[in-house]
């Protein structure tokens, strides 16, 4: 492999390690004040014990978000220089709001982890608001500026040279809205989706555990919320791209000529070659509904680009397949617990139910890595799309194996290692709490 | 107007980094040299001091590097590209430092299984402000070169010098002796450790002298424009000041006034940062790459100041209730 192919691997593999935690640092300090405010209103001491709990978890998993992200800011100069040199005047902006946020979610998770015997409940709580919504706000700049790269604006571009800067415009480039839209929620459902699953795990072991039942309530509460949204966002997402980066969508549906009337198509094979894609399930006049409205909507497809310019489509459109597909079915394990939840069957207690639950848990941060994949691979070979070649981008440094090597190792290791912790907190807290007692 | 601007305060940033998160890291060194009966006690203390504010130190680091790549991006470019290499090994000991010392403090598993994680964080402590001034230091020495916005001079220029690496060792006698200061205050309530500490700063803060020699004398050679600008007029000053810092604190330390000298060694520290900024001004990477040739337009710095401005007004009363609330005088509670 090249220098080029280890550095995009290296950025890939960096990225698709930090959104897995940046995604609970999203979502896990909003679980965690839900459980703390229940507590406040009700006084019922199992939901402090939960927020305690998964605060617990959260500081673990912040830490390593928190390294991770280091890394990535390092790593935009150190893989794509010639990138930074142009780009880092037009989108610096929101990284450096990016910065304030992150200021913010230190300095109150520190003060909620630790200041829990030194400050009045209701700051306490406080303390855990400003954690969520800053959370939060991290995730919007950041996503703010891959939307730049994706959807350009606030500069022209003329003989190579990038003037008339306007980094306001930037920021609120045409794909921002519906990638934070976007990003946002889908950090609230991987969260909740994975919650949810760990508790239904062990409702299924200990069924009575009053613990594992308002955790369940609350993670899948959030989770019902967020996918339907998600889903809807979705489809605002696949318009606008068709918009901005029509290769971008031809290559996620896999359609090769610009017709009206055109099909959605599900999996199958795309054959660059003979321009088809087979063996796929067809759905006459889907796409051209789906982002039209109505079957006559002209949808271009990949013929109309120099070949040198498509994305890989095989990994794009089967990447996008499979986040639809993780979309759908945790809309329809939502749905069986609304369906359940009026016929008033206790949730806890319907080992069917638990188990789907217990399987829709990883499917949140599947859909994330695919839907990532679908973004970042899908803008190739385009760094800034149109304007910037990937590959005019990247560092001349040689020997981009060695760190790609080293970081990889490094997070295959800090992997384990979460995991192994995480798991051993989820032992300490079956053994403790699931046996109390209904209250 | 506006670049100089964004370059002091990058170089605020750069020096509340150090006063804090190079803190941070000097003690994970004095965990890593916990010795004597009083080795464990010593740990936690460690630990108590740093859990609940490492994340927030460690974002002036972060801050550093956006307001860098925000307003200098050439600067940054080149930067990155000429010292990739070190700069992808200190990125290794940062992950394993803070991955460590969490890990550590979660593993449910008794004191001889965390012995590992221990040792990881003290190592990753004491390695990375190492590294962090070979990266300072090679910025200075002159043997970067930049011509078109290319880095022309490789990968290995500067940084193997044996001006990089004195900057390093000092670097890391810096963070110790600011820790083992921050600490005689962090154990107020035990007096043996705080005597414990009280001789680590004591010992830490004598050695700085010698390193800040050796420093000095490989800068004639290794460093000739950082060197040269420390005869212009306001060195004597600076350098005073300096070494009034640094006697202020290691007398506080003697005489036990520790708030007095915990000023002190921070000042000192500053100091040391603004004078080696000083001297290479205007110089981001010295010699080619300046803070007026590689910044970027008027109307980003314009509003980069706007968002530092607003930035501040949240952070800054964000930080003093987190140190009012963890550092406080005589209020802390079990
Ligand atoms: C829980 C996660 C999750 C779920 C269930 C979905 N997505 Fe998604 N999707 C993401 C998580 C995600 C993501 C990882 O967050 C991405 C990457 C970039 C972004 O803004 O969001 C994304 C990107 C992304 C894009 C590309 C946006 C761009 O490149 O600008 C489109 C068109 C869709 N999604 C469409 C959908 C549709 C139609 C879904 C219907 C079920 C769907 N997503 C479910
Ligand atoms: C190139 C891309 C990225 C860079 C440079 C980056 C940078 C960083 C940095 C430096 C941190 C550490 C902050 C701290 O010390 O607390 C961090 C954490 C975080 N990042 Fe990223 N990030 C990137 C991608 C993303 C994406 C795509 C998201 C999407 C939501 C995201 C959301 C977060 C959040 C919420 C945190 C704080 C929570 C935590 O630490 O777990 N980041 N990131
Ligand atoms: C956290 C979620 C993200 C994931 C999982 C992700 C995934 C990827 C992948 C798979 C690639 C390689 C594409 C290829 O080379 O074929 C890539 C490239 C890249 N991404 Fe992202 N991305 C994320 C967010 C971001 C954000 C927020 C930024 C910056 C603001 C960003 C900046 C880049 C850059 C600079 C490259 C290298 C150039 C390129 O290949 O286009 N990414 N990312």
């Amino acid at each position: 492999m090249s220098d080029f192919l280890f550095a995009r691997s290296q950025m890939a593999m960096s990225l698709a390690f930090h959104i897995v935690f940046a995604a609970l640092g999203i979502g896990m300090p909003l679980l965690m004040v839900l459980a703390e405010g229940a507590y406040l209103r009700t006084r019922n001491p199992v939901y402090l014990e939960l927020s305690k709990r998964w605060a617990k978890g959260t500081a673990i998993l912040f830490a390593v978000g928190a390294v991770s992200g280091t890394v990535l800011s390092f790593e935009l100069g150190l893989l794509w220089p010639r990138f930074m040199a142009e780009a880092g005047a037009i989108i610096g902006m929101p990284f450096s709001l990016e910065g304030f946020a992150f200021f913010t979610e230190a300095i109150f998770i520190g003060v909620y982890l630790y200041g829990r015997t030194r400050l009045s409940p209701l700051l306490h709580w406080l303390a855990g608001v400003v954690v969520a919504a800053s959370g939060v706000l991290s995730g919007i700049f950041v996503v703010a500026a891959n939307a730049w790269m994706n959807a350009p604006a606030g500069f022209t571009f003329a003989g190579g040279r990038f003037t008339g800067i306007d980094p306001v415009a930037a920021m609120l480039n045409p794909a921002t809205l519906h990638e934070v839209l976007h990003m946002t929620l889908a950090a609230f459902v991987a969260t909740g989706f994975a919650v949810a699953g760990v508790h239904a795990f062990y409702l299924l072991r200990t069924p009575a555990s009053p613990f594992h039942r308002c955790a369940l309530g609350l993670a899948l509460g959030l989770a019902g919320v967020c996918i339907p949204l998600q889903v809807a966002s979705g489809d605002l997402s696949a318009r606008v791209v068709g918009r901005f980066q029509p290769a971008k969508l031809a290559a996620m549906e896999a359609l090769y000529r610009t017709q009206e009337n055109a099909p959605l198509i599900l999996g199958g094979i795309p054959d660059d070659g003979a321009r088809m894609t087979r063996l796929g399930l067809t759905i006459p006049r889907g796409l051209s509904l789906l982002l039209g409205d109505s079957p006559g909507t002209r949808v271009t497809g990949l013929e109309a680009f120099p070949r040198a310019n498509w994305p890989d489509v095989r990994i794009v459109h089967w990447s996008f397949d499979l986040m639809v597909a993780c979309g759908f079915a945790m809309l329809a394990v939502a749905g069986w617990s609304v369906w359940l939840w009026l016929r008033r069957r206790r949730l806890a207690e319907h080992r069917r139910f638990l188990r789907a639950l217990v399987a829709a848990g990883p499917l949140g941060f599947l859909a994330i890595e695919a839907g990532w994949v679908v973004t970042e691979v899908g803008r190739q070979p385009w760094i800034i799309y149109g304007v910037m070649r990937t590959r005019e981008a990247v560092t001349p440094v040689h020997g981009i194996a060695v760190p790609f090597a080293v970081f990889t190792g490094l997070y295959a290791f800090l992997g384990v290692a979460v995991f192994s912790l995480l798991r051993g907190q989820f032992r300490e807290t079956a053994g403790t709490v699931s046996t109390t007692p209904p209250a | 107007m506006l670049a100089p601007a964004a370059a002091i305060s990058l170089l605020l940033s750069l020096i509340v980094y150090a006063l804090t998160g190079g803190a941070d890291f000097g003690g994970g060194l004095w965990d890593l040299l916990a010795s004597g009966r009083r080795a464990q006690a010593q740990r936690k203390a460690i630990a108590a001091a740093i859990a609940p504010i490492w994340e927030a130190n460690h974002v002036w680091l972060i801050l550093v590097v956006v307001v860098l790549f925000t307003a200098f991006p050439g600067g940054f470019s080149a930067v990155m590209t000429a010292l990739n290499i070190p700069i992808s090994v200190m990125l290794v000991g940062i992950v394993l430092r803070g991955s460590a010392f969490i890990f550590r403090s979660h593993d449910p598993r008794p004191e001889p299984g965390r012995r590992h994680w221990s040792r990881l964080f003290g190592g990753a402590s004491a390695f990375t402000p190492v590294i962090q001034g070979v990266i300072l230091g090679a910025m200075a020495t002159g043997r970067i070169r930049v011509a078109d916005g290319r880095v022309t001079t490789g990968v290995f220029a500067g940084w193997l010098t044996p001006f990089a690496l004195s900057c390093g060792v000092f670097a890391l006698g810096l963070f110790a002796f600011l820790a083992a200061v921050y600490l005689t205050l962090d154990t107020r309530g035990e007096p043996d450790l705080q005597a414990d500490f009280r001789r680590r700063a004591l010992w830490s803060g004598s050695a700085l002298w010698p390193m800040a020699g050796i420093v000095y004398l490989t800068a004639r050679s290794g460093a000739p424009v950082l060197f040269h600008g420390l005869t212009r007029w306001w060195a004597p000053l600076l350098l005073a000041a300096t070494c009034l810092c640094g006697a202020g604190a290691l007398g506080g330390l003697w005489l036990r006034r520790f708030s007095l000298a915990r000023m002190a060694a921070a000042g000192q520290v500053a100091l040391i940062l603004a004078g080696w900024s000083l001297a290479q001004y205007p110089c981001l990477l010295t010699p080619d790459v300046t803070v007026a040739n590689s910044s970027a337009p008027e109307v980003t710095l314009r509003l980069l100041a706007l968002a530092l401005a607003a930035g501040g007004l949240v952070l800054l009363p964000s930080l003093v209730f987190l140190f009012r609330l963890f550092k406080g005088d005589g209020r802390r509670r079990p």
